[in-house]
C-alpha cells in the first residue's frame, strides 16, 4: 500500500458517517455485504475448512453420493504421502522451477521497466503493450504453441538451430532439458507483468534523489544501486511473494507440454494432486496434497516478508 | 574558471534521469531484439494455423508454402469450437457481471460504512488472496455433483462470482472517495443505496472497467476449475477443448492445434489491446493479478 492510500485509509477510519442508531448501521452494513459474503462462504471458505477435513479421510468415488458417510483414516494421508517418493519428485520439481524462475522473471521484468523507464520517450506504449501481451493470454495455448515452438522435427527453434549447423535436441522429452524448457516459456509469459509493477514503482521514485546522486557524483549504475534498488524494495518484496505463490502452483504447462513427463522431471505438486483426485478418484490423499501446498505457499510467504524487510 | 572546470564532467556525463532526452540507441536495439522474441511466438501462431497439412511433413518452413483457412473449417467442422467459444462467452460474461454487482457492494461497506462484523469479513476475505486455488478445487467438485451440477452452466459459474481480488481492488478505490461528498448527499436525504447507486457507482466507473476486464480475462482463461467440472465435450470452454484434443487425438495435428490456439487467443488480444490503459493502469495501482 502507499502512503498517500495509507493517509486515505487513516482518514476514512477517523471520519466514519455519524449515526447514532447502531442497530441501524449494522443493517445496512450487511444488507452491502451480504450477497457477496454469502457466496464466499459456500465456494471460498467453507470449501477451505472442508478440505481440511477431507484430508483426514479415506474420500473416493463410492462417497461422492454420500460425503458424511466417508471413514476417518486419521493422519493416513500425510504419513502416505511423506513416504511417497513421488510426492518427493513433484515437491523437487516445484521448487526447482520456483527457485530458477523467480529470480529470472523479475530481472528480466526489472531489466525491461529500467530501460523503458530512464532511456525510452518514444514507442512507450508499444513495447509496454508487446511484452505484457503474453501475460493476458490463456497458458495453455501458450504452452500448445510452446510445444510446437520446440518440437524436435517440425519447431521453429531447432529449424534456427539447423540454420546455425546444430542440432537441435528433443527439448520437452529429454529429462534434463524439459523443466529448463518450460521455466523459459514461464519467464518470457511472466516477466511483462513484473515490468508493468515495477514502471509504476519506478515511476514513483523521486526525480529529484538521482539529481542528488549525480550531484556526488554518482553515476547510472550507483544511482541503480543506491537510488532505484533501495526505493524499489516494496516493490520487489511484492513481485517476488507474488510470484512465489503463483509459480508453486505450477499446472498447465507440465499438464499441456509434457503430462508430468519424461521420468516425472516435470511433474508439478498441483499436477499430482489432480491426478490423484480425478485420475484416480484418491480424493482423500489429494486434499492432504492440497494442504500441503496451502502450508508450504504461506510458510513461503511469511519467509519472504520477514527475510526481505528486516535484510537492507 | 576553476569551478566551471570541476564541474564540466558532472555536467558532460548524462544524469540518470537525464535518459529521457538523450535516447540511448542501444537500449532501443535491446528493447526491439526483446519485442521481437515476445511477438515472435504469436506469428508462428498465425503462420501455423494457415500452413496446409502437406507443410508439417517435409522440413519446417517459416512462411505456409500455400496459405489456406482449411484448419479453421476443421476446427469447425469436426469439433464444435462454435460451442466452446459460447460456453467461454456465457461463462466469463457471467462471472464478471457477478463480480461487478457484488465486489463494488462489499468493497463500499468495508471503506466507508460502520458495522459490527466488518474487521472480520474484511480479514476474512483478503486472507483468501493468498490461498492456492487447487485447495477448494475437490471440495466444491464434491458439493457441486451432490447439487447435481457438475458438467453444468451453474457448476462452472457460481464459485467465481465473488472473488476476493475484485473486493481488494474495489475496498482501495472506495478509500479514496471523498467523505463530503457522501455527506452532502446524505444531507440531502439520500439513503445509503441511493448515494451507492447515484453518486459512488457514477465515479467508480474507470475502476468497475479495470474490474471488469481483469475478471472477463481471467475467467475467458481459467483452466484447471472447468477442467474438472465440465465432463462432456458439449460443456467444454475453449481452453479444456485446446488442452484435451493438444494431449489427446490431434497431439500431433499442428495445423488444427494453431487454429485452435488463434480462436482462444484472439479476443483476449483485441480486449487487451483496446483497453491496455485500463488494464496496465489497474494493475499498476493496485500491484496484483495477470
Amino acid at each position: 500500500m502507499t502512503v498517500p492510500a495509507l493517509a486515505q485509509r487513516r482518514a476514512a477510519e477517523a471520519a466514519p458517517p455519524a449515526s447514532r442508531r447502531p442497530w441501524r448501521d449494522d443493517l445496512v452494513g450487511w444488507t452491502f455485504a451480504a450477497p457477496f459474503v454469502i457466496l464466499f462462504g459456500i465456494f471460498l471458505a467453507f470449501p477451505i475448512l472442508a478440505s481440511f477435513v477431507l484430508s483426514f479421510t479415506s474420500f473416493g468415488l463410492k462417497d461422492l453420493a454420500n460425503p458424511v458417510g466417508s471413514t476417518v483414516v486419521g493422519l493416513k494421508n500425510y504419513v502416505d504421502l511423506f513416504s511417497d517418493p513421488v510426492f518427493w519428485t513433484a515437491l523437487f520439481n516445484t521448487f526447482y522451477f520456483v527457485i530458477v524462475g523467480v529470480p529470472l522473471t523479475l530481472v528480466f521484468g526489472l531489466l525491461i521497466a529500467t530501460a523503458l523507464n530512464r532511456g525510452v520517450s518514444r514507442f512507450r506504449t508499444v513495447f509496454r503493450v508487446g511484452y505484457y501481451l503474453p501475460v493476458i493470454t490463456s497458458i495453455v495455448a501458450i504452452a500448445v504453441v510452446w510445444r510446437f515452438l520446440l518440437d524436435p522435427d517440425v519447431g521453429l527453434i531447432n529449424m534456427a538451430l539447423g540454420g546455425l549447423g546444430i542440432n537441435g535436441p528433443a527439448w520437452l522429452a529429454d529429462p534434463v532439458l524439459a523443466m529448463p524448457s518450460i521455466i523459459a516459456m514461464a519467464v518470457w509469459r511472466n516477466l511483462g507483468f513484473a515490468m508493468i509493477v515495477f514502471l509504476a514503482g519506478l515511476q514513483a521514485i523521486p526525480a529529484m534523489l538521482y539529481e542528488a546522486a549525480a550531484i556526488d557524483g554518482a553515476g547510472r549504475w550507483q544511482g541503480f544501486r543506491y537510488v532505484t534498488l533501495p526505493m524499489l524494495r516494496p516493490t520487489i518484496l511484492f513481485m517476488t511473494v507474488i510470484t512465489t505463490i503463483g509459480y508453486l502452483q505450477l499446472f498447465e504447462e507440465p499438464f499441456v507440454m509434457t503430462a508430468g513427463g519424461p521420468l516425472n522431471k516435470t511433474l508439478s505438486i498441483t499436477m499430482y494432486m489432480y491426478q490423484q483426485g480425478f485420475t484416480f478418484f484418491h480424493q482423500g490423499f489429494a486434499s492432504s496434497i492440497a494442504y500441503v501446498l496451502f502450508v508450504i505457499v504461506a510458510i513461503v510467504a511469511f519467509l519472504q516478508f520477514k527475510f526481505l524487510r528486516s535484510d537492507t | 574558471m576553476t569551478a566551471a572546470s570541476a564541474s564540466a564532467p558532472a555536467l558532460a556525463r548524462p544524469a540518470p534521469g537525464g535518459g529521457r532526452t538523450s535516447p540511448n540507441m542501444w537500449i532501443y536495439v535491446l528493447l526491439v531484439g526483446g519485442l521481437v522474441l515476445m511477438v515472435g511466438p504469436f506469428l508462428w501462431m498465425l503462420l501455423g494455423s494457415i500452413k496446409p497439412q502437406a507443410d508439417f511433413l517435409r522440413a519446417p518452413t517459416l512462411m505456409p508454402s500455400t496459405p489456406t483457412t482449411d484448419n479453421y473449417q476443421r476446427l469447425f467442422d469436426q469439433l464444435d469450437f462454435p460451442r466452446f467459444f459460447f460456453n467461454s462467452s456465457v461463462v466469463a460474461l457471467a462471472v464478471t457481471v457477478g463480480n461487478l454487482v457484488f465486489c463494488p457492494m462489499l468493497g463500499y461497506a468495508l471503506a466507508k460504512l460502520r458495522w459490527r462484523g466488518k474487521r472480520l469479513i474484511m480479514g476474512l476475505v483478503l486472507a483468501t488472496l493468498m490461498v492456492p486455488a487447487g485447495i477448494t478445487l475437490i471440495p466444491n467438485f464434491i458439493l457441486m455433483s451432490n447439487l447435481g451440477l457438475v458438467n453444468s452452466y451453474p457448476g462452472l459459474i457460481l464459485p467465481f462470482l465473488a472473488g476476493p481480488f475484485g473486493v481488494f481492488l474495489m475496498r482501495q478505490f472506495m478509500f479514496g472517495v471523498p467523505n463530503e461528498l457522501l455527506e452532502a448527499a446524505r444531507m440531502d436525504g439520500a439513503n445509503e443505496f441511493r448515494i451507492f447507486w447515484a453518486v459512488v457507482v457514477p465515479i467508480a466507473a474507470p475502476v468497475l472497467a479495470t474490474l471488469g476486464i481483469l475478471t472477463f480475462l481471467g475467467n475467458w482463461n481459467s483452466f484447471l476449475y472447468p477442467l474438472v467440472m465440465a465432463q462432456s465435450p458439449q460443456m467444454y470452454t475453449l481452453p479444456v477443448a485446446l488442452a484435451t484434443f493438444a494431449t489427446g487425438q490431434y497431439q500431433a495435428d499442428h495445423g488444427m492445434l494453431m487454429a485452435g490456439s488463434v480462436i482462444l487467443v484472439v479476443p483476449v488480444l483485441i480486449v487487451f489491446i483496446v483497453f491496455q490503459r485500463w488494464i496496465t493502469e489497474g494493475i499498476a495501482t493496485t500491484g496484483l493479478k495477470g
